[in-house]
Order: structure tokens, then sequence, then C-alpha cells
């Protein structure tokens, strides 16, 4: 590809995904750059979920091509997928953590099954910034069905990132909860990208997630979330997609979503 | 009719694939011997109470259904031998492994079935572990182990129960002619079929209640339907097979 710019992280190259001969996702093209933050909204069955599957490697596509840090998946083992996953992290919509293991098994996992894992004492002691990160310190010994779904959900987030990967995928990370719960939990995915400059790749039907990603940012010194400034020197890099019936029918800025006249785009900025 | 068999050829495919994945496993980096032990403890020794349960009632009851037909014909003595080769060749293979096929595929099928729909399956491969790895080869190797070893403990305690039944109970004959007609009788060839059915019974049960669990789709409902069909599947596969077995061992 002859484009300048930061690398690409993701690229999407005409990717169909179909189920039971139902197309999921149909012609599905885009290319997200390092650094930069991707909102992918929809309406549930629009195959948001799905796309991220795809990313990951988890469904194969029928057709068209997944470029994962400039690599070609198409023709990728399941071996191959797995040295390539370690440095993504997901974040399950239903947080999907092992119900039979602890949350110290639980965050501790990707560090001991990617790669040669570090020795025990090591583990620990990151498990145990990790769960401080997202405020969980206290649960190490529990197990996820003690927690409520917004500590499940932090867990989730603790798990994706606790091998500090360089492209984060969050599958829903608002859904279900309060809108206090949702707005921790948004804090932390914004905290998370802006400490360790991941990059964002995030599903959501709520708008004001995507405004939230878009316009604030994570300040270390006060340990809290700040408008952007929008001063043509704006850091954060925020992509809006918006998903229908698996098609792309929206890419671009927070500005251009909002004066879309598209009556299925903009039903997502109404709120 | 092309439909209709569509999805039995895709069920015989993805079996096929999965056992291969499972059986290629053995030989591949990493190794789960920690949940091969787990696996072992779950399903031998949380197993032992109801098989050696059904093994000591199924030798009593064998030694009981011979009894009259024994002493028709004045053959009383020869009750040891008769529930020794029953048990040793066909009760305690079959047996041992329809109740481990009942307990464990179905807690197999359920317990895989539960993480598929949790998405904890699609999880683990996110964070660099291959489920087949993880949880089938172990589920693999810990059934085809410990259930020669529970047909073997079953078998003994059928001799047992048998025993109980002709010796103290009815008096048919004497405990060292109970003993010495049973150990007499068999032949390594007894013990050969007695021991490689459940070899072969375990790794079907472990393999058909993965593959099940890893297919379930639809929620707690689809939970119920794969572990109905695991236990299912397994029984009817364990009655096939040992007839095929059999059919090996009689004509060597």
């Amino acid at each position: 590809m002859a484009d300048h710019g930061p690398e690409s992280v993701l690229r999407f190259e005409r990717v169909v995904v179909t189920f039971d001969e139902n197309p999921v996702l149909r012609d599905i093209s885009f290319n997200m750059r390092r650094g930069e933050t991707r909102i992918i909204l929809g309406a549930a069955g629009s195959g948001k979920t799905v796309l991220l599957k795809t990313a990951l490697g988890l469904i194969r596509p029928d057709s068209g091509r997944v470029w994962v840090f400039e690599e070609d998946s198409s023709d990728f083992s399941e071996h191959q997928w797995m040295k390539l996953r370690r440095r993504m992290g997901m974040l399950f919509q239903e947080s999907a953590l092992f119900d039979s293991l602890t949350i110290e098994e639980n965050v501790a996992y990707p560090l001991l099954n990617q790669g040669a894992p570090p020795p025990p004492g090591e583990v620990r002691s990151r498990v145990e910034e990790i769960l401080t990160f997202v405020e969980l310190e206290h649960t190490l010994e529990k197990f996820p069905s003690e927690l409520s779904g917004g500590m499940r959900r932090r867990v989730g987030i603790a798990r994706a990132i606790v091998t500090d990967p360089p492209l984060i995928l969050y599958d829903s990370p608002t859904a279900g909860l309060d809108p206090i719960t949702a707005n921790t939990i948004m804090e932390l995915v914004a905290k998370e990208r802006d400490t360790k400059s991941a990059t964002t790749a995030i599903v959501t039907h709520r708008f004001q997630d995507g405004e939230l990603m878009a316009k604030f940012s994570y300040n270390p010194g006060s340990g809290k979330l700040e408008p952007v400034l929008r001063n043509g020197t704006d850091p954060v890099n925020t992509v809006f997609m918006v998903l229908k019936e698996g098609e792309l029918v929206f890419e671009g800025t927070q500005a251009e979503l909002e004066q879309s006249r598209d009556p299925y785009v903009s039903k997502f900025v109404k709120h | 009719m092309l439909d209709l068999l569509k999805i039995p050829v895709y069920s015989i495919q993805e079996f096929t694939l999965l056992t291969g994945r499972a059986y290629r496993n053995l030989f591949l980096r990493p190794h789960y011997w920690d949940d091969v032990v787990i696996q072992m403890d779950i399903i031998g020794f949380g197993s032992l109470p109801i098989v050696v349960l059904t093994g000591f009632f199924s030798g009593a009851v064998m030694a009981l259904q011979m009894s009259r037909a024994l002493s028709q014909y004045g053959a009383s003595g020869q009750v040891g031998q008769i529930v020794a080769i029953a048990i040793v060749r066909e009760l305690g293979p079959v047996l041992t492994s329809l109740v481990v096929a009942g307990r464990n595929a179905s807690g197999i099928a359920s317990e895989l079935g539960s993480m598929k729909v949790t998405e904890q399956i699609d999880a683990m491969r996110a964070l660099g572990t291959d489920p087949t790895k993880k949880l089938v080869t172990p589920r693999l190797i810990a059934t085809a182990v410990v259930l020669p070893l529970l047909t073997a403990i079953a078998d003994f305690v059928g001799m047992v129960g048998g025993w109980i039944v002709a010796v103290p109970m009815l008096h048919l004959t004497t405990g060292s002619q109970y003993w010495s007609s049973s150990w007499r009788s068999l032949e390594y060839n007894d013990l050969a079929q007695g021991l490689g059915k459940p070899f072969v019974f375990g790794m079907v049960i472990a393999l058909v209640g993965c593959f099940y669990g890893l297919q379930t789709t639809g929620g707690t409902q689809g939970v119920g339907r794969a572990t109905t069909q695991a236990v299912v599947v397994a029984s009817v596969w364990i009655f096939v097979l040992t007839f095929f077995i059999t059919r090996i061992f009689v004509n060597m």
C-alpha cells in the first residue's frame, strides 16, 4: 500500500462472513492504524461481535483478507494465530471469565499461557498491579460468580490488558450495566488507552461511549479523565464506524457522524 | 434428501477432525498434565463408589441367577467360573463403562457446553490456549487410563458379590472352590478383552462428551441437549463396540 501515516494494525479487505448461508459480514473493508481508537456502532445482530471475532481469528472469513500487524492472516494455521493473539487483548461481551478459576487465576491465565511464563512471584505481582489498575485488588481469591456484573467486566478488562497488548478489542464493555458503572468501565478503557498508547477498538451500541473516548483523555497527573483540547494537536485519534445488517454504512469522525443524514446512522447520535 | 444427510455427514467430519486433533496433541507441546491428574481424580476417584456398587450387585445377581440353573445339573460348584467369565469378559467392562458414560460423558458435555455458550472456549483461544489441548486431550488420556482400572476394581468386587451369594448365603459351594474355579477359568484372552474394552470405551466416552460439549449452541437449553446426546451416543457406541471387540477375541 502506498499510503503514509502510522503503520496499519488491523485491516479488513472485502471480508465476508456467512453463517448457514446467511451473510453476517458483507464486504467489510477498513484500515485501523496504530494509536487509533475505533468505535464500532450498530444495532444488535448487525455483526459487531462477529467483526471482532474475525479480527482475532476466532471466526475465519468466507472471503476477503484480514491483515493484523501488517501480516496477512488468510492462510494462518491456529498455531500461527496463537502467536498473533499474544499481541491482542479482548474483552468479551459477558466477560467470559473462566468460572471455575479464581480472579487471580483468571487474570494470570494469559501470563501463564502465552509464550514462556514468567517466574511465579512476578506473575503474582503483575496480577496484583493490574487488579489495582481496575480497582479490584481485594478480589484475588474470589470466584467470578461472587462478583457483580460491573466487577466481572473490570476483571475481564484486567485479563485483556495484563500482557500490555498493543491492540485491544472491547466487545460491548458497557452492555447491561447501569450508567454509573458503565462510565467507570469507559474511564478504565480510556485510561488503558492513554497510559499504554494502545490501539483500541470498541464495539458498542451507545454513542456516549464513543463520545467519551473521542473527547476525553486520561491525565496521569490528576488521575482523571480530562476533555481533549480541540486545537489541531488532538492526541486522540478516534474513528467511528456504523454497521447495519453486516454492512459498513458509515466510517468517519465524530463530527461527520453527527452530521450524517442517513436515518439509521443518525439514530445512534440522538440520545 | 441431500439436506437430510448434510447434518450427520458434517457431524462425522467434525468428530473425526476433533479425534484427529486430540490424538495429535499427545505428541505436541504444551501438555497439560495438571489437567490430566484433575480429570483422573474427577472421573476415576469420583466414579469409584458407583462403580463398586454396580460391580458388586452385578456379580451377586449373576450368582443368584445361576444358582438354580446350575443346581438342576448338579453343577453348583461351577458358579465361581460362570461369575468370573461373565464379569471379566462382559459385565464388568460394559456396566462400568455405561455408568461412567452416564456420569462423565454428561459431565464433560455439560462443562464444555457451558463454557462454549458463555464464550469461555473463545476466550481460551483468544488467550493463547488450544481448547483441544487444554480440554479434550487431558480428558481423553484420563478416561482411557482410569476406566480399565475402574473395571478391574468392579470385576474384583463383582466376584466378591458372587462369592457372598454363592457361599455364605446359598451354600452352593465352598469358598476355596469358588475362588479356585474362578481363577482357573480365566485366561489371558479374557483379561485382554476385559481390560482392552474399557480402554477403547474410555476414549469413546471422552471424545463423544467433548464433541457434543464443543458443538453446543443455543444457551442453557443447548447445554441440556448436548448432555443428553452425549450420554445416548456414548452408550450406544459402547454396545456396538463391545460386539465387534468380542467378535475379534472370539475368533482369536
